[in-house]
Formats: C-alpha cells, sequence, structure tokens
C-alpha cells in the first residue's frame, strides 16, 4: 500500500471465528469506518441442487438436512411439501401436526444456537453455554424420533419415517419447561445488559423500504417493522389452526432482531403447547401406494407392500411434467423449493430459494459508513448458515 | 530443537519420550475451526453437556500459529482446500489432524464436482472419525485414540508431513 492511499483493505475470513462459518468478507476502512464491505461466498459451495438432480426424490431428501443443519426438520419439511405438492398427495391430520410441532422445535434450535453464537460474538461467553445446555433436550428428542442427533430427515415425502416415539408427548412437555426456564436466563442475561445494549442499539440498521427491496424475509425483515410471516400470509401443513403472534420490531436494528428472536421462541413454545394438547390419532404416513412407502411393519409381513417399497427405493415414482414453488417459514426467513419435473423419476431441476443467501445480501448496507467492529454484530444478527448460502 | 538426533537409545531417550508425549497429550489446544455441521457438533462436545475440558482441550485457538490440533469438521470444498491447506502449513510443530466426520474423511454423501473427496488429499490425516455428523462420544473417542497414539511416539520419529526429516 502506499502512503497516498486513504483507505485500507482488510480481508476477514475465512477461517475466522465470528463468521459463523467460512464466510469472507473484504472490508474497505477509512480509519475505522467501513467504506464497502464485499461478502465472498463459495468457501462450502457442496454442489447440493446439483446432486438432487441425480438422485430419486427420495433419495434427494437427506441432502436437503445438510443445507440448513441448524434446522434440517425445516429443510425436510419444505422439500416434501413441495414434492407432496407436485404429487398432489393428501397428508393424514396427525401427521400435519406433528410436522408443525417438529417445525417449531426446529425454529428453538435455530434460534438457540444463533442466540449462543451471537452472544458470543459480542463478548458473552457464558451465553453460548446457556444455549447450548438447552439445546440439548431439543437434540436429544431429534434422537428419539429420527435416531440421529442432528440429520434426522425425519419428516419424508407423504409423512413421517417412522411413529413418533412412545414418549413424544412427555418429551416435548420437558422441552417446553426447559426452554421456557432457559429464556428466563437469556433475558437476565442480555436484554438489559448495558454492553450487549450498546453493542447492537442502532447498529445494522434498515428501513423498511430497505428490506422489502433487498428481499429479506425472517426476523430480518420483521425487524424493521414489515409484518410478513408465511405461516399467516400463506398458511401451509395446517398452520392455520394454530393461535399465534408474529412479534415485528420497530428500528430495524440488531437489538431488534435480537427481541424478536426471543419473542419467536415464546411463540413457538406456544404453538407446540397446542400441537401437543390437540395432537389427533391417526397413521404416521398418507396411503398412496406406488407413490408414498408402505409402513414399514407392513413390509415385513405384506407381499403387496413388500413389492412396492422395493419399486420405489430402486425405481422411485415418476412425477408427471410440470413445476412447482413451496415456500415454508424457517428460523431465518422464507426457505423455498422450486422443483421441475420432467416426467421422469428424478427432478429435472430443483432450486433452493435459501434464506440465509438473500439475507446476506443486506450486509453491504448494514456496515458500509458504521464503525468496524460493528460488522461482527451485523454478520451475527443476520444469523446466516454458510451451508445454505453455499448450498 | 535439533538436538533429539544426538540423543543415544537408552533410558534417556525414553524417559524424555514420556515426559514430551505426556506434556503433548495434557494440553493439545485446538484450532477453533468449523466448516459445516460437523462444527456444531464439535462445539457441543466443547459445551456444557460434554465438557471435553476435562482432558486438558478447553482453550480453542482461533489462530493457527497457537494450536497442534486441526480438527477438520465438515465438508472441504475445491475452493477451501488451499485455505485448509495454508492453516495446517502455518500451525506449529508437533501437530495433529483429525479428520471429523464423512465428509471431510471421503466426500461422504456427496461425491460430485465440488467437494475434496477426503481432506487426507491434501493434509496428512492421523485419525479418521466416521459417522454424519458423528457424535460428540464418537469425536471424544477419536481424541482419546490419536491420545493413544500421541503417547507411543519418540522425539526421534520421522515425520515428513511436519516437514522434518531426520538424517
Amino acid at each position: 500500500m502506499s502512503n497516498t492511499a486513504k483507505t485500507v483493505t482488510l480481508n476477514m475470513g475465512p477461517q475466522h471465528p465470528s463468521t459463523h462459518g467460512v464466510l469472507r468478507v473484504i472490508l474497505e476502512l477509512d480509519g475505522e469506518t467501513v467504506v464497502k464491505a464485499e461478502p465472498v461466498l463459495g468457501y462450502l459451495h457442496t454442489g447440493i441442487e446439483k446432486t438432487m438432480e441425480s438422485k430419486l426424490y427420495y433419495k434427494a431428501l437427506p441432502c436437503t438436512d445438510r443445507m440448513d443443519y441448524l434446522a434440517p426438520m425445516s429443510n425436510n419439511l419444505g422439500f416434501s411439501l413441495a414434492v407432496e405438492k407436485l404429487m398432489e398427495i393428501d397428508i393424514p391430520e396427525k401427521v400435519q401436526w406433528v410436522r408443525v410441532c417438529l417445525a417449531e422445535l426446529t425454529r428453538i434450535n435455530s434460534h438457540l444456537v444463533w442466540l449462543g453464537t451471537h452472544a458470543l460474538d459480542l463478548g458473552a461467553m457464558s451465553m453460548l453455554l446457556y444455549a447450548f445446555r438447552d439445546r440439548e433436550s431439543i437434540v436429544e428428542m431429534y434422537e428419539a424420533c429420527g435416531g440421529q442427533r442432528m440429520m434426522t430427515t425425519y419428516i419424508r415425502i407423504g409423512g413421517l419415517a417412522q411413529d413418533i416415539p412412545k414418549d413424544f408427548e412427555k418429551g416435548i412437555r420437558n422441552i417446553i419447561k426447559v426452554i421456557n426456564n432457559g429464556l428466563n436466563d437469556y433475558e437476565t442475561l442480555l436484554t438489559n445488559n448495558e454492553i450487549f445494549i450498546n453493542r447492537t442499539k442502532g447498529v445494522g440498521v434498515l428501513t423498511a423500504e430497505e428490506a422489502i427491496s433487498l428481499s429479506l424475509s425472517g426476523p430480518m425483515l420483521r425487524g424493521s417493522g414489515v409484518k410478513h410471516d408465511l405461516r399467516k400470509a400463506n398458511p401451509y401443513t395446517g398452520y392455520e389452526n394454530f393461535d399465534f403472534e408474529v412479534p415485528v420490531g420497530q428500528n430495524g436494528d440488531a437489538y431488534d432482531r435480537y427481541t424478536i428472536r426471543v419473542e419467536e421462541i415464546r411463540q413457538s413454545l406456544k404453538i407446540m403447547q397446542q400441537a401437543i394438547d390437540g395432537m389427533p390419532e391417526g397413521p404416521y404416513r398418507a396411503h398412496v401406494p406406488g407413490i408414498v412407502l408402505p409402513p414399514k411393519e407392513d413390509v415385513l409381513y405384506k407381499m403387496e407392500s413388500m413389492i412396492f417399497h422395493f419399486k420405489l427405493i430402486t425405481e422411485g415414482f415418476k412425477t408427471p411434467v410440470g413445476s412447482v414453488y413451496q415456500g415454508i417459514e424457517s428460523g431465518k426467513g422464507e426457505i423455498g423449493f422450486f422443483i421441475s419435473g420432467d416426467g421422469t423419476n428424478k427432478p429435472h431441476r430443483v432450486r433452493v430459494r435459501t434464506p440465509s443467501f438473500i439475507n446476506l445480501a443486506a450486509l453491504p448496507k448494514m456496515c458500509e459508513g458504521n464503525m468496524f467492529s460493528d460488522v461482527v454484530c451485523a454478520i451475527g444478527s443476520i444469523d446466516i448458515v454458510l451451508g445454505e448460502v453455499d448450498r | 530443537m535439533g538436538l533429539e538426533e544426538k540423543i543415544p537409545d537408552s533410558i534417556i531417550l525414553t524417559s524424555l519420550d514420556k515426559m514430551v508425549n505426556w506434556a503433548h497429550k495434557r494440553s493439545m489446544w485446538p484450532l477453533g475451526f468449523g466448516l459445516a455441521c460437523c462444527a456444531i457438533e464439535m462445539i457441543s462436545t466443547f459445551g456444557p453437556h460434554f465438557d471435553v475440558a476435562r482432558y486438558g482441550m478447553e482453550v480453542m485457538r482461533p489462530s493457527p500459529r497457537q494450536a497442534d490440533l486441526m480438527i477438520v469438521a465438515g465438508r472441504v470444498s475445491v475452493k477451501m482446500a488451499p485455505v485448509v491447506k495454508t492453516l495446517y502449513e502455518q500451525m506449529p510443530n508437533p501437530k495433529w489432524v483429525i479428520s471429523m466426520g464423512a465428509c471431510a474423511s471421503c466426500g461422504g454423501v456427496f461425491n460430485n464436482y465440488a467437494l475434496i473427496q477426503g481432506v487426507d488429499r491434501i493434509i496428512p490425516v492421523d485419525i479418521f472419525i466416521p459417522g454424519c455428523p458423528p457424535r460428540p462420544e464418537q469425536l471424544m473417542n477419536g481424541i482419546m485414540t490419536l491420545f493413544e497414539k500421541v503417547e507411543k511416539e519418540s522425539v526421534k520419529d520421522d515425520r515428513p508431513e511436519w516437514g522434518r526429516k531426520l538424517a
């Protein structure tokens, strides 16, 4: 750099503890002020969309877990709903209630990890420990359902992978209790904490117009005061039966996003309570021979079921020609699956509209003109998962 | 230090080995470096429930200059590979590598153009841990296995991957 240059170019990442993965940001600094911030993506590009195109629909489903690995069930749900829309499958009522319950559980999981890492970035180390303490009860529930702590692939096309575990109700009630107690801890630590308020209030401000023009979604959009939630605006999997509030912020800064996410955890607990109280009885998978896998216990004893199972696993099912889009509200925003079927047993094109990728586009706007140390806060408040950004 | 070659094979060497390996084993500082899904399980391992600090590993170092264990937690893309290699080279000797999870070990479910099919293609790996992602207990088992491996090492060992070639 020559002595006459006015700005300094600084490289942040891809190995940096507070970029939440392998994000790289090229910053142009004038003293302590950020002149330009440019995110560089692709360090975790996995080719998931392309891989899904070479797989049968059932076998493409596990790829979705690995995109947003903090909210695996939301991704499963989005993909399953899209395929079900394409194939016009009706889903049993019990499955819908279980799905709502698990989608909300996943939202809490995603928000807890965000809360822990965001607070850690701002210097509150113990917050991470509290968040991961309570998250442990959620991953144990995942394990009871799908047999895996993170990549459950529990929500399948046409239903669930297996019936809910025997102590599902007890487990969910216990989680509601644990998270409710935990929320008091988090709020005591952060909400009125002067350091936290100073670090987040007025940082990364986005107005409602900016948020809409950047096509943001989720808490990023609602933080700027736009009341838009797909669960209310375009209900799917039976969200219209549940009573909950959509919290919105006023200032569009990082502190508002924090309060919104904490409030969303509270609303998710409310939805889970309703789902577990009114859980209907019924089958855990739709009965559509030739498209939906038959229940495992039938496969072992009934010949037709076994034939369908064998055919579905080896050949899959053929979709009609046409395309379908299904968006759902995951913890980070609208995750949408566009699937284009070409009449064969594999998707012709799968395109995922991931909330992290689109929300990340707001980073330059949030940083430019502000102080250098607020960049970390801005990145944290977007709540990005690089697996989802790069896919 | 360059002194190792001059030590004769005797009780002095074995006692020295014992002491050095004990010190290596009991103060292993991992590089705080997560790539993908496995990183979350790695944080869980370092978190309150599993608490790997019991084994002298509580300090995660964000800088490779201060770390001596690299846990490759997640899939390594083609674009990330040079970064991973640079980070490994920046770590001071002695250093060890754990490849955590199916993606880092062999590409996992993603056998495609974008991923390095196993991080051992770019850096030497001591321990492979299977699983997608491995449970925290599995990671701890991997770390224990690495400790056993460290116990068997000698200061006179030829470790060309550390850039040390003994005469």
